[in-house]
């Protein structure tokens, strides 16, 4: 029991409910999957009715998958891979106590998040001047044989990107929060759980990516 | 935080050039006309890049059994409901058929 209260005393940031600082970061870990969880059933429900339209209405889908630009997605899934890897790095490095490289993984995370986006900002104004925009303006220069339900597609491709887009626009916020608090020395190898945390995030965000991209971009490219 | 596994660098890079390459073969695969096949060979590939981020990037494979259940019970779920979901649409035209 002494032991466990001189690890209170030793570590400021074990919080008095907590046994010790594993069970505290296991608590954290836990708690951030089930909010993962919930994230799942959220994206999950996109990806259902996705599935089930373009099993409804496959010529209409791949006419208008084909109307998208699959290197500008496979780049940004190059982009949102290598992001992957500094944030793991800059996690191990809050692992390791190194609190220079931390900060210059974290910022390289935000660097290559931004460059996904602003990717992404290209990719819409393209959309916009091909009116390929669900609603009135909808109308593609190349004949479709069912354009109805190629607009279904673009809603798809526009409310799921979109909202892929926006879960890392939080990321990047949450990142600069972190860069912040790495700089006034809040993390160390006895305290790192908020980086951790982050990256799980950063990581699922990630995943959603993985299975957007062949879905939205490659379907019948031959 | 004793118990934390330090994982080494080079596993990372090995994960990071892994699903690099396999998406690059998701693209190259995708100009392969495979009928109805092409679409559950992006998806596999898919699967594995996810497997990979959630066993090293997301330390799952390093983690307590508790988390493991709480990540499998999660996906788990999903595949539920693509799949009762699908047994549903994707037999309509074969039930409707005259002798069903």
């Amino acid at each position: 029991m002494s032991s466990k209260l001189s690890e209170h005393h030793a570590n400021p940031a074990l919080a008095h409910h907590f046994e010790d600082a594993d069970q505290q970061f296991e608590a954290s870990t836990l708690g951030m999957w089930t909010f993962l969880v919930t994230e799942i059933m959220f994206f999950g429900g996109l990806f259902l009715g996705y599935i089930v339209y373009r099993s409804l209405y496959p010529v209409a889908f791949a006419e208008a998958s084909n109307l998208l630009d699959y290197r500008l997605g496979a780049i940004n899934t190059a982009i949102l891979i290598c992001s992957s890897l500094t944030m793991v790095l800059a996690v191990r490095a809050a692992q390791l106590s190194h609190r220079r490289s931390l900060i210059v993984y974290l910022l390289l995370t935000i660097v290559l998040g931004s460059v996904f986006l602003g990717n992404k900002v290209v990719e819409y104004s393209h959309k916009f001047h091909e009116h390929l925009v669900p609603g009135p303006n909808f109308g593609p220069a190349a004949a479709l044989t069912d354009p109805q339900h190629s607009q279904l597609f673009f809603s798809f491709y526009f409310g799921m990107t979109g909202l892929h887009a926006l879960h890392m626009i939080i990321g990047i916020g949450i990142l600069l929060a972190l860069v912040f608090q790495a700089r006034q020395g809040r993390f160390s190898a006895d305290y790192f759980t908020p980086v951790d945390i982050t990256g799980l995030y950063w990581h699922f965000v990630d995943i959603v990516w993985i299975f957007l991209f062949p879905l939205l971009y490659l379907i019948s490219r031959v | 935080m004793s118990k934390h596994v330090i994982i080494p660098q080079k596993i990372y890079i090995l994960v990071f050039v892994t699903l690099l390459m396999l998406t690059l073969v998701t693209v190259d695969v995708a100009f392969y006309d495979a009928g109805w096949l092409n679409i559950y060979i992006a998806m596999t590939i898919a699967t594995c890049k996810a497997l990979l981020v959630v066993l090293y990037f997301m330390h799952v494979r390093y983690s307590p059994r508790l988390t493991w259940l709480f990540v499998s019970a999660g996906f788990f779920w999903f595949l539920i409901m693509i799949v009762f979901t699908l047994s549903d649409y994707l037999t309509r035209e074969v039930l409707a058929k005259p002798g069903f």
